[in-house]
């Protein structure tokens, strides 16, 4: 029989002792990003068999080589063996959990894994493969830790109902003006995340419900630096809008809470 | 206070306390949980049994009505117990959450494991799962 040798993982406690820890930090960003950055693509998704096998192929098409990990978000239908069988990873919630549960639980296991570079991304075709390469080579420059994909840098116009603009437009502004630099696209789910960047995301600082421009707000206190690029967004297909509904109103509510908590709150800076 | 309400008021705080107790001693609620009613049961007993302290509170929260220093007094508490609640309740969605996440995780690791186990000489053609 052979023998296996298995690293035991660090507890998730550890997760969150190990954004005060600089020294650990700064050893493994150092060693991946030269040469070779170890990417993941963070996907979760939640009942979307429909749609999950086609981003699986284009990505794999427009950005070969990097793994994938699908968050399978409690799905009642088959996603999690349609991505499987497309080549992904994935991890199976045992019950739907929301989508900032499932993409923090992305980058735990990035975190854990020591990945570089943490792409993430939606399940529903929404967000264009070929903007990946664009994002890990903006996100691998000095001095970025966070490069979202805005649909609004874009010269092509992207198709959104009025409230859902107005909204993004509100939040946007009350981002730019806390972080100091221009934010267009705060409920942007395409982003770029490096090194600190998923550990702090990986941390009990992360909005586990609608990670926003809260969240945006909050890395910038954290020192982290944002930097937006333009990217495609294609409208989505047949899913609704996570902001659209009776959930409107407490997206609206908690997003004002969650921005003055959070600019009262103590964040040390590095 | 008319003797009607008095005596209603000592019997329901009366109940409320023995019922507390025996449901802590089934093992049906705890004792952090039973903190908050055993205080508020018998801090309205008090309040119901004397007269004295009643008329004393009731002039210091500048109730008119003795009675509605009960109520008063029964709203607080209520209030208290409820936040303590929303408190608690919010922990336990956090760790819940967490546990959720490090599930996922490690059932993943786990199969990845028995793959390896199964195929010591599998490698990553079709699949990334070697990369990760």
């Amino acid at each position: 029989m052979k023998t296996l040798s298995y690293q035991v993982p660090q507890s998730s406690l550890k997760q969150a002792v190990i954004l005060e820890n600089d020294e650990l930090e700064t050893t493994f960003i150092k060693g991946p990003l030269k040469g070779h950055p170890k990417t993941l693509i963070i996907i979760p998704a939640y009942n979307e068999e429909k749609n999950i096998g086609a981003v699986l192929e284009a990505i794999q098409q427009k950005a070969p080589g990097i793994p994938i990990l699908v968050i399978n978000d409690g799905s009642a239908d088959r996603t999690e063996s349609v991505a499987r069988s497309h080549g992904a990873n994935v991890i199976s919630l045992p019950y739907n959990s929301g989508y900032g549960v499932a993409l923090q639980t992305g980058f735990i296991y990035a975190a854990r894994k020591n990945f570089a570079i943490v792409i993430q991304m939606d399940s529903d075709g929404q967000h264009d493969p070929k903007n990946v390469q664009e994002l890990i080579k903006e996100v691998q420059k000095d001095g970025v830790d966070v490069v979202i994909g805005s649909r609004f840098l874009d010269s092509s116009s992207y198709k959104t109902s009025f409230a859902r603009y107005a909204g993004i437009y509100i939040f946007g502004k009350i981002a730019s003006i806390f972080c100091g630099q221009k934010v267009t696209d705060p409920t942007s789910g395409f982003q770029a995340l490096k090194g600190r960047a998923i550990h702090f995301a990986a941390s009990d600082h992360y909005p586990p419900d609608y990670p926003d421009a809260d969240f945006i707000i909050l890395m910038h206190r954290y020192g982290l630096k944002v930097k937006e690029i333009p990217v495609t967004m294609h409208a989505s297909p047949d899913k609704e809008s996570m902001h659209h509904g009776h959930k409107t109103i407490y997206y609206i509510f908690k997003m004002f809470l969650s921005i003055f908590v959070t600019v009262l709150r103590n964040v040390s800076k590095r | 206070m008319p003797p009607k309400i008095q005596i209603i008021s000592i019997l329901i705080c009366i109940f409320l306390v023995a019922y507390v107790f025996e449901l802590v001693r089934r093992k049906h609620l705890s004792e952090e949980y039973s903190m908050g009613w055993l205080i508020t049961g018998t801090s309205m007993l008090a309040l119901s049994v004397s007269e004295g302290l009643l008329k004393w509170v009731s002039e210091l929260v500048g109730a008119t009505l003795f009675t509605s220093t009960l109520f008063f007094f029964g709203l607080l508490f209520l209030m208290v117990i409820c936040l303590h609640f929303s408190i608690r309740i919010s922990a336990l969605t956090n760790q819940v959450r967490k546990l959720t996440q490090s599930i996922g995780i490690l059932d993943l690791e786990k199969k990845t494991l028995e793959r390896q186990i199964k195929h010591p000489t599998w490698h990553s053609d079709s699949s990334n799962m070697e990369q990760l």
